[in-house]
């Protein structure tokens, strides 16, 4: 499909005249929603821009052969720091300069008021999320895994795992549990022994696990029984957990966070609405309001003390964030330098590994 | 010449040769060759437009896209200085001319934002790089003489003489490299091509599973298609039709829609699954496992591509007349011999067509194997898809694309040499 759209170049001609409206890609189930409620609702009813949202298994995916065949259909894209970076490093975004993002209340400004590099050159961060695992509490009555090594355990907690079908966090969360401290994990990991202990982690559990590719799967194969407990992105286990009553219990030891970014790609039909976007969701307020939809932390430091309840009005949102202090006891933030080196070169291994 | 001796036979030697001529004294042969040139161009007028489309939506796209697997100018249009210096002292070890033009290049690419650029084409060919640009970069303008400590200072790993190969053979923006590559082989410092490690080695594998895959869907299409065809095609046509409907309803669903109704079938809690539990065939706790791995791609495939054979099958067997086989019956055939000997012959054109029709499909399939293949169903283009998307190597991806591309190309060729590409019938 995307490739068809890569070399239907030629027809480009034919595209529809430039609207108004903006088109947002996200990825989707609750995180969307929370995007929808927090961002789009309010945006829409102050600009009178119409937004049309659409969800992709990774929004990074489309956006090289949109750049380059001169067709561009999306006007703002919600990025990973790696794709982000090696997008922005491929001149496939359009550059946003960190001064035009609204201050905070207070007056500090924008680039103070955000988090350690979440304003990057041609994206900037809106939250950030976790890769954390959950399990089905229903599954393990007497003893319940409460550690990143539990996971890694099929003696103590037998049954089916679920992991995504990449090698970033899963190898971090490999080597956190075979006991390297995650300030360590990186380290360790660019050597080559490192990464054979990784491997070899993963090797305990290969032949229980399911591979899911898209962030609402988790949360689906729990429900459904095909696996015990998987890794997913903490917000989803959450979504499942506080408003559908599920069973599921998030473990946080061994946690890996990162910030998830808006970017704008080249040549975006509607860059200057695109931006007003960006600058608004991107505020403050509504930040802090996300959090009323699904548990991922605001990446201003202004918008944590604004952070309430979930929208059931009953569920005090600060003890799910990732940020919350009883969660990041053990916990590695995602190195984005080491993913965008060596991301080709560890995913031929991984795809290797996982077909042998 | 040949006419006019021919003028000369007809008319004579006594008579003058004079080449016939038209009424306004032309002579014939060129006024014919005028106009029948002014029919051809007129017909090919007619024809332009498809050509001029296949040509803009077809052949440049992929000219241009295959173009990239041999040609990758991010790194020698960046780093003009020191591309000069490897032009200039082939096979020297870097010395400090070679690291005042590094740098030199450096600051440049810092203006101009292109430092992730060239980290990004020398990463290719040596992982962790990329980011050693990129910090180069930032801290250039600071740098003074003597660069090569200057340099050394920031990341020791300057030095590395497998850094300056990758450079240098980046320094030239055609490059082979990326078809070894897609060869799972390298090449080590020295320059000798060599295999990567067992644990890198993913493309050739996925290149043969790829192959193996499509011709045991292909057999199995063949196998489940030819009784179906040949029903269709001996029923009274009202009755076939009706049946073809059977046929044709999952070939206008949404592969989607089909793809995903299979996962619904097969998966561990699945209706399947739970049927054979319910029923006692299987254990509970050892539930088949038919979704997610080869078998899944292999059965939803199978099912998607099979009105591709059935369809020619049907189009060959429908004008064979019944008497040739009960001809062959009454001179004392056995119906096996009847059936190898009078029946089979007559229908290879449509087992040609489908075989092929169904092969080179399969050999391209993409979403199938990404929805259902989990970790041991991925196909060839699903790495495609991966460099397209997520690695954005996209000169890796149509290295892999042109090699998968030759090699059916290849086949054909040989199923011509073999079969004949004559003996296919479509309909």
């Amino acid at each position: 499909m995307k490739k068809f759209l890569a070399l239907s170049c030629a027809f480009s001609t034919f595209a529809f005249a430039a609207q108004a409206d903006i088109t947002v890609v996200s990825w989707g189930g609750a995180y969307e929603k929370s995007q929808v409620e927090a961002y789009n609702k309010p945006f829409m009813a102050q600009t009178g821009t119409k937004i049309t949202m659409t969800s992709a298994d990774n929004p990074a995916g489309p956006i090289k052969s949109m750049v380059e065949s001169g067709n561009v259909t999306i006007d703002v894209a919600d990025l990973e720091y790696t794709d982000a970076l090696r997008l922005c490093d491929e001149g496939l975004l359009e550059p946003i300069d960190p001064a035009s993002l609204p201050p905070a209340p207070d007056g500090t400004p924008a680039t103070e008021d955000f988090l350690e590099g979440a304003v990057t050159e041609c994206a900037i961060a809106s939250m950030v999320f976790s890769n954390v695992y959950g399990f089905d509490t229903t599954k393990f009555s007497d003893q319940k895994p409460s550690t990143i090594a539990d996971f890694f355990d099929l003696e103590k907690f037998p049954g089916k795992r679920g992991m995504r079908k990449t090698a970033k966090a899963n190898l971090e969360m490999a080597l956190m549990a075979d006991g390297v401290a995650p300030g360590d994990v990186y380290a360790t990991l660019e050597t080559p022994e490192g990464l054979d202990r990784a491997f070899a982690m993963l090797d305990k559990i290969k032949g229980q696990t399911v591979w899911w590719e898209a962030g609402a799967q988790p949360p689906q194969l729990l429900a459904d029984g095909e696996v015990a407990m998987t890794t997913a992105y903490n917000g989803r286990l959450f979504s499942a957990v506080v408003t559908e009553g599920k069973p599921f219990e998030v473990v946080w030891d061994g946690q890996v966070y990162e910030y998830e970014l808006f970017g704008i790609p080249k040549g975006a039909p509607n860059k200057d609405e695109a931006l007003e976007y960006i600058k608004f969701a991107t505020g403050t307020q509504r930040l802090a309001d996300q959090t009323k939809w699904i548990s991922y932390g605001p990446a201003r430091k202004s918008s944590l003390p604004l952070v309430g309840l979930f929208e059931d009005g009953k569920t005090e949102m600060a003890p799910n964030m990732p940020t919350a202090e009883a969660n990041m006891k053990r916990s590695l933030r995602t190195s984005v330098d080491f993913w965008v080196d060596r991301d080709v070169e560890i995913s031929e291994r991984f795809n290797t590994w996982l077909t042998n | 010449m040949a006419d006019l001796s021919a003028n000369g036979a007809i008319t004579g030697s006594n008579v003058a040769v004079t080449p016939l001529s038209t009424t306004d004294g032309r002579s014939l042969k060129t006024a014919l060759a005028a106009a029948q040139s002014r029919a051809k161009r007129r017909a090919l007028l007619l024809v332009l437009p498809l050509l001029l489309f296949i040509l803009i939506s077809f052949v440049l796209p992929i000219g241009q896209m295959l173009l990239r697997s041999v040609h990758n100018d991010a790194f020698s249009a960046n780093m003009p200085v020191l591309s000069a210096w490897f032009d200039e002292n082939p096979g020297k070890a870097p010395d400090e001319a070679a690291y005042s033009a590094l740098v030199s290049d450096l600051r440049q690419a810092r203006a101009d934002k292109t430092a992730g650029l060239i980290g990004t084409r020398v990463n290719y060919d040596l992982a962790g790089s990329r980011s050693m640009f990129t910090a180069a970069a930032r801290k250039a303008p600071e740098l003074e003489p003597p660069y090569r400590d200057a340099v050394l200072a920031i990341n020791a790993d300057w030095g590395n003489p497998a850094l300056w190969q990758a450079m240098r053979s980046a320094s030239t923006p055609y490059t082979a490299n990326f078809y070894l590559a897609a060869l799972d082989m390298t090449r080590d410092p020295q320059g000798n091509i060599v295999r990567v490690e067992e644990s890198r080695r993913i493309y050739v594998s996925h290149f043969v599973k790829t192959f193996v895959f499509s011709g045991v869907i292909t057999a199995i299409c063949l196998i489940l298609a030819y009784p179906v065809a040949h029903m269709l095609a001996t029923l009274p046509l009202g009755k076939s039709n009706l049946l073809m409907i059977l046929v044709l309803l999952p070939f206008w669903t949404s592969l989607l829609v089909r793809t995903t109704s299979w996962m619904v079938l097969l998966q561990e809690q699945g209706v399947v699954n739970n049927a054979l539990v319910a029923t006692g065939t299987v254990d509970p706790a050892n539930r088949l496992s038919m979704m997610y791995n080869q078998t899944g791609t292999v059965i939803a495939m199978v099912h998607i591509l099979l009105p591709f054979m059935i369809l020619p099958l049907y189009a060959v067997m429908r004008p064979i007349k019944p008497h040739y086989v009960r001809a062959a019956r009454s001179l004392g055939a056995s119906s096996w011999t009847a059936f190898r000997q009078v029946y089979l012959p007559q229908t290879l054109p449509g087992i040609g067509a489908g075989a092929l029709l169904v092969f080179i499909l399969a050999v391209g399939y993409y979403i199938t194997p990404a929805l259902v293949g989990g970790a041991s169903g991925q196909m060839i283009s699903n790495f495609i898809a991966y460099h397209m998307q997520s690695s954005l190597n996209w000169s890796m991806a149509a290295a892999l694309a042109a090699i998968l591309l030759a090699a059916v190309l290849l086949l054909y060729w040989l199923y011509d040499r073999l079969v004949g590409i004559d003996n296919i019938k479509l309909g």
